[in-house]
Parts: C-alpha cells; sequence; structure tokens
C-alpha cells in the first residue's frame, strides 16, 4: 500500500498539484483512519489533505481513478438494446443506469484490444461516435424545455465521465495504474496554453477567469491601501499632541492617495491570436475598477476603438462578440498588419497618450511581411509611461517566420510570454 | 452522543452522516469523511466555496449533533489580537490600582495581581483553546482578514496553544474541532492550507438539493422539490451574477408552501424569482430564459 501511495504522490506531482510533505505525511494518517475498501471515503480522505485549490480537483480524480480503480463486472453476453437504453440514460439522468450503459457500450463497442499503444481518449472517442451520443442528444433535445434541456446536457456529460472512468478501468488492468494516469493527464486550467485550448478547457477556463479577476482585484487593492503611509497630517498630530502635553508623540499621516494606472490595451484580434486577445481582454476589462481609465483598441490591420462596447456592461462575453461584429478593424486584405495598425493608432490617437497612460499591446507580432514602423512603439514609450506587450507564442518560436519580435522589443519596457492563465496573472499583478 | 474511550468523538464515517441527518443536516461521502478525519487526525478543517452553500451551517450542525458549545470568531478586515484571542481589562486594573493605593500594596504585589486570570477578558481563540468541554469553533469567512492576520492563527491551529506573554502559554485540555471558512475572495496563505483539511463545498446536484429541501421545507409536495431542485440548477448555469444559492432555495420552497402552490408553471416561477434571485439583471436574465423556454 506504501509504495502505492508513493506513487500515486509522485503522479500528482507529476500532473503539476503542488503536493507538500507535510500534506503527504498527513495523506498516509488519514488513510490509515478509513476503511480501504470505502473507496469514495479513500477519495475523500486523500483530496482534503492534499488538493487545496477546487481547481485542482479534475486532475486529481483522473490520476485517482488510475491508480484506485476496482475491478468491474460486467454482464457482457446479455444483449441489450444500447439504444433503448441510450435514451433511457439521458433522460433520467439515473447514476446506476449511466454507469450500466458505459460499461456495456465500452465492452461492445470500443474495440479495445490487449497490447495496443491507443491513447485512452481515442476509446473514448470511439465509443461516443458510435453510441451516436450527439445524435441522440440532438433528437431529445428537439422540443425539449428549459429544464429538459439542462437534464440531457447533465446526462452527456455524466455518461462521458462514466465512459472515460470504464475505459480507464480497463486500460488499467492491462497496463498498470502508471501508464494510465500518464496517458490521462491534463493540464491544470492554469497551464493550458491560450493557443491550443480545446473547447472543453476553453469552458474551463472561462469558468476560473471570473474568481481569478476578483482574487487578483482584491490583492491590487489591498496592495494599494498597504503601501507607504501618506504625507504627514500636520493638523491631527496637533490634536494628538494634546492628550500627551504637546509633545507629538503619535504622528498622524494622511492617507496616500494611491496611483491608479491608466490602461490602454491593444488586441491583436485576428484568427491565430484571438483566443488570447479575449481572455487578456475580459480580464482586463474585469479589474477594470482597479485602473483609473481602461481603453481598448483591437486590429488586425486596421483599428478601432472598441472601449464603448465595454462601458456599463457586465457582460463581457457578449461584448467581446460584439467586438468581431462591429469593430472596423479590416483595412486592406484582413491579415495582421502591425506596422500599418500602430501607425494609424498614432495618427488618430496618439495625442491622448498622456505621461500616466501605459500602453498595454497584446499579439504574436506575426506581421505577415508588412513594414514594422517600430518607431511608433518608440514615439508612444516616450510620451507614455510605460509600454508592454504580451505575446502568446512560446519564446522558442519568437523570431521565426514572419514573427518580428525583436524588432519591436527595444522598443517596449517589456515582452512577456503569456501563454497561460498562471504567466497572465503574474503579469497583471505586476502592473497594478 | 455517547464518546469513545480514545477521545475522539465520532465512530466512523457513516456515524457522522447519520448524525448530521439527525440535526437535518445533508452531508455527503465527502463532508462525512472529512468531519470524521478532522476528529481523527486532530486538524482544522477549511471548508471554501461560494456563498450560500452550507459552510457555516455544516459546523452550527456539527456542533448541535455532537452536543457541543459553538464559538464563532468572525473575521473582518481589521481584525487583531485583542479582538481574536485577549485583551486585558484595562478599566478593571486601573480601579484595582487606584483601590491599592490607599492600602499601601507594593508595586511587585500589584503588578502580580493585576496580571491575572480575573484582569484578562478571553476572545473567541483563547476561550476555545481553554475551555475544558468538547467545543466546536467556528472561524466565519477567514479570507476577510489581511494576510498579516492569518499568522495569528497558525499557532493556535497548529499547536492548540495560546501564548500570553505576562502569563506563559495557555496550552488546549482538549483539541477543538475547528472550522475555518471562506468565501475564496483571496487566495489564503499556504501555511494556512498545509495546516487544514480541505472542503470544497459547491453547489449540490440536482438529487442532493432535492432531498435537503425536503428534508428543511418537509411541508412541500415530493414533486415540487424535485421541480424546484431542477429549476435552481437551471438557474446556476445561466451567466448570473449571483446564482441562487441553497439557502435562498429553501427561501424559495418556503414561500411556495405559502402561497399554496400545488403546480409550478412558469408564471409563478417568474412571479416569485425575486426571492431565488437578487439582482435586477439577473431576474430579467431568468425571466427572459423562462419566456423563451415556455
Amino acid at each position: 500500500m506504501l509504495d502505492l501511495l508513493a506513487g500515486f504522490v509522485g503522479e500528482l506531482r507529476a500532473a503539476g498539484l503542488p503536493v507538500s510533505l507535510t500534506e503527504n505525511v498527513d495523506a498516509m494518517d488519514a488513510v490509515r483512519h478509513v476503511p480501504l475498501d470505502d473507496r469514495a471515503a479513500l477519495r475523500a480522505a486523500m483530496a482534503a489533505t492534499m488538493v487545496k485549490r477546487p481547481e485542482h480537483r479534475p486532475a486529481f480524480d483522473a490520476v485517482f481513478d488510475a491508480y484506485f480503480a476496482v475491478a468491474s463486472a460486467v454482464d457482457d453476453d446479455l444483449d441489450f438494446d444500447l439504444a433503448a437504453l441510450l435514451d433511457d440514460a439521458l433522460q433520467s439522468g439515473d447514476g446506476e443506469a449511466v454507469r450500466r450503459l458505459a460499461r456495456l457500450a465500452v465492452a461492445r463497442l470500443a474495440g479495445m484490444e490487449e497490447g495496443r499503444g491507443v491513447r485512452g481518449s481515442a476509446y473514448v472517442f470511439k465509443t461516443m461516435r458510435m453510441l451516436d451520443v450527439d445524435g441522440a442528444l440532438a433528437r431529445l433535445l428537439a422540443g425539449a424545455g428549459w429544464l429538459e434541456r439542462d437534464d440531457l446536457a447533465a446526462g452527456g456529460q455524466r455518461l462521458r465521465s462514466e465512459v472515460e472512468a470504464e475505459v480507464r478501468r480497463r486500460l488499467v488492468a492491462e497496463r498498470g495504474p502508471q501508464a494510465v494516469a500518464r496517458s490521462v493527464r491534463r493540464p491544470l486550467p492554469e497551464d493550458v496554453d491560450f493557443l491550443h485550448a480545446s473547447r472543453e478547457e476553453l469552458a474551463a477556463l472561462q469558468r476560473s477567469l471570473r474568481p481569478l479577476a476578483r482574487r487578483m482585484a482584491s490583492r491590487l487593492a489591498r496592495r494599494r491601501r498597504l503601501g507607504r503611509h501618506g504625507r504627514l497630517d500636520f493638523r491631527r498630530t496637533l490634536r494628538r499632541s494634546l492628550s500627551t502635553g504637546g509633545v507629538p508623540a503619535d504622528p498622524r499621516f494622511r492617507r496616500p492617495h494611491p496611483h491608479k494606472p491608466e490602461i490602454v490595451v491593444l488586441a491583436d484580434v485576428s484568427g491565430s491570436v484571438a483566443t488570447f486577445a479575449r481572455f487578456t481582454l475580459q480580464l482586463v476589462h474585469a479589474l477594470a475598477g482597479e485602473f483609473s481609465a481602461v481603453r481598448t483598441f483591437v486590429f488586425i490591420d486596421g483599428i478601432d476603438e472598441v472601449t464603448r462596447l465595454f462601458a456599463g456592461t457586465d457582460d463581457l462575453a457578449a461584448a467581446l462578440s460584439r467586438v468581431h461584429e462591429e469593430a472596423d478593424v479590416v483595412a486592406a486584405d484582413g491579415h495582421s498588419d502591425y506596422g500599418r495598425a500602430f501607425a494609424t493608432f498614432w495618427a488618430r490617437w496618439g495625442r491622448e497618450i498622456t505621461p500616466r497612460t501605459s500602453v498595454v499591446i497584446l499579439g504574436d507580432a506575426r506581421n505577415n511581411y508588412h513594414a514594422a514602423s517600430a518607431e511608433v512603439l518608440a514615439d508612444l514609450r516616450r510620451q507614455g509611461r510605460r509600454l508592454w506587450w504580451l505575446n502568446p507564442e512560446p519564446r522558442s518560436y519568437w523570431d521565426t517566420g514572419d514573427s518580428i519580435v525583436s524588432e519591436y522589443a527595444p522598443h517596449c519596457d517589456g515582452v512577456f510570454e503569456c501563454r497561460n492563465l498562471r504567466q497572465l496573472e503574474a503579469f497583471v499583478s505586476q502592473i497594478g | 452522543m455517547a464518546e469513545s474511550p480514545s477521545g475522539s468523538r465520532f465512530d466512523s464515517i457513516a456515524s457522522v452522516r447519520d448524525g448530521l441527518a439527525g440535526v437535518d443536516y445533508l452531508a455527503d461521502e465527502a463532508i462525512a469523511s472529512v468531519v470524521y478525519l478532522a476528529d481523527r487526525l486532530d486538524k482544522p478543517v477549511l471548508v471554501e466555496g461560494p456563498a450560500g452553500t452550507g459552510k457555516t451551517e455544516l459546523a452550527k450542525s456539527v456542533a448541535r449533533w455532537a452536543g457541543s458549545r459553538l464559538i464563532r470568531l468572525q473575521c473582518y478586515e481589521g481584525l487583531d489580537e485583542s479582538k481574536a484571542l485577549y485583551e486585558w481589562n484595562y478599566r478593571k486594573q486601573l480601579l484595582r490600582i487606584q483601590a491599592g493605593e490607599g492600602a499601601g500594596t507594593s508595586w511587585s504585589d500589584l503588578e502580580g495581581d493585576i496580571f491575572t486570570e480575573e484582569f484578562l477578558l478571553t476572545r473567541p481563540l483563547l476561550e476555545a483553546i481553554r475551555a475544558d468541554e468538547p467545543v466546536v469553533l467556528l472561524i466565519d469567512e477567514v479570507d476577510r482578514v489581511e494576510v498579516e492576520t492569518e499568522a495569528l492563527l497558525l499557532e493556535v491551529l497548529s499547536d492548540w496553544q495560546v501564548s500570553v506573554p505576562e502569563m506563559g502559554t495557555v496550552s488546549a485540555t482538549r483539541i477543538p474541532l475547528v472550522f475555518l471558512t471562506s468565501n475564496g475572495t483571496r487566495d489564503l496563505s499556504e501555511a494556512l492550507k498545509r495546516r487544514c483539511l480541505y472542503l470544497h463545498l459547491d453547489y449540490p446536484s440536482v438529487e442532493r438539493e432535492r432531498e435537503i429541501v425536503l428534508a428543511r421545507v418537509p411541508e412541500l409536495p415530493a414533486h415540487l422539490a424535485g421541480e424546484v431542485a431542477r429549476i435552481v440548477r437551471s438557474l446556476r448555469l445561466l451567466d448570473l451574477r449571483k446564482p441562487p444559492s441553497v439557502s435562498e432555495t429553501l427561501d424559495w420552497a418556503r414561500t411556495l408552501v405559502i402561497l399554496g402552490v400545488g403546480t409550478l408553471d412558469p408564471s409563478v416561477t417568474e412571479s416569485t424569482l425575486h426571492v431565488l434571485l437578487k439582482h435586477r439583471a439577473d431576474i430579467a436574465t431568468a425571466a427572459r430564459e423562462l419566456k423563451t423556454a415556455g
């Protein structure tokens, strides 16, 4: 058991979960107190001692399922009508029915054979497609009301995770826990690459964005409040000194006037980096209260201001979809042209950049071999306060092909690699 | 409830679940396991999750079931030692000094006298540590205090002791069961998280919420409880500023009972939405959804 636990913790760490030594020891302690045949209790004990962030829970569950799988008895030989079972399972969402369907479906449809080096996700995909889950959902959804729609979605979700669990169980029996855990390893939400996120990962990112923004807003606000003292408040110091016989023993200070930066964001919204721009804009606008002003410009080869779309709305997602419809970002051929966008920006809005303005540029600097117009950035930086560039591409890709990061970099106060939420968070807390 | 000889309060995970059900708190496997482990391992439990998912209620229910006294420390920004740990009752000390002046007590006697229990005002943390009987300590909304204040809790939660410089260290005779709750408005320090068992309480599943409604509002007909749980689930899936909490679900169920509603049609739902949702924009969103769904 100890060996199994050690392997389990090793795998958790490999998946990116920060499990400290104390937590590891606590887990060992906790496991002694729960009956080992009670898997739910075992899972709860380990999660309570080692997983201290809800975002890390899915990764933990995947590893746990691989290591502590229970062999399942399947009534393979019985011939059931899978289609009828499917409708029933989706509609009722009943745990037992869904589990049973998942077992039967994987046994019959996945075509799992021993010794084939196929990834678990391929079997899941195959099972779901052979069952035609999407088709069944679409059929049932027609004519479904509001509540039924959500019931069905939940049923589909549950079926998928049961099929995943079943495939995992069978793979573990064949290949052993370690190999399986490695093959189902998924990045933590904060490590998901913006540019290569799958649909589910994007949804997870979207969900973690709001709590992240709230956490960061309180962190920024707190840091400003806790900053240095303000100037000496002479009047209140004097008044205080009356109680110490006129000796100013307890100096009072004015509240500091915190400096709130004014932010101008220039975002490349062309297809290749649109996801990145979307998340960053959402985060910046969710934090708008922490800046004295936020202005947003989007560009491809033309550039347009879209601040008004964000004004007075809470629904950032809707605002962002309007950005794509309403902003006038295509001037010539609809391929990114940073030089042209920057030049246009400078000509039309350049005068509004003041020494209090910090400019953040979002983009991969892939300029489609157009002119760079880097001198515009030099002007921008001279006139504004700070100039940062966030690049969603890995550093090793910079300056390859039509990427011209190094032409712009000398004119920026910093060029940051910003591939995931973790890096984005680090950057924003630095500028606040 | 009876105490087992080892000094632990709870016999098994199942007994925790049944016991909590007895006081109308429906614990799932994870909740029951963590409460059980907290007792066995003598570790505090950090309960995190959205507002209104029963975090505070969990601590209260455990106290009620175990028959322990509940000591509550409500956290807020600016909470300090004198409000969390202890404070010297300096007015009383001053009186003692003035009373002693006439009698000619020496300073050393006086000093020994005014720093004793009699002049100590205990605050929740010290009170929980000094309690002779079993207590449940609830440290509510711990994410509201500053990071620096969090450090105050560390000594108490890991060594179960409080240092009072004038008197020495007060150690716990019995280790209290501690629950810390947090709404996750900021990240708690790693040091604090490391010392705690972690329990994330999210909105319950449809089935569990239905059971909660039935347990808490038994007057509601069973078929309506299911409807209520489904509607609330669907509301939570909408993009709302403040999704309805479990306590709001219960309020809604009670409202339906009072109104004597027999079937839940969209018009009834719409006219009572304000019990579930507290933002005008949210109510509008939900009403729109109800209309399109028919």
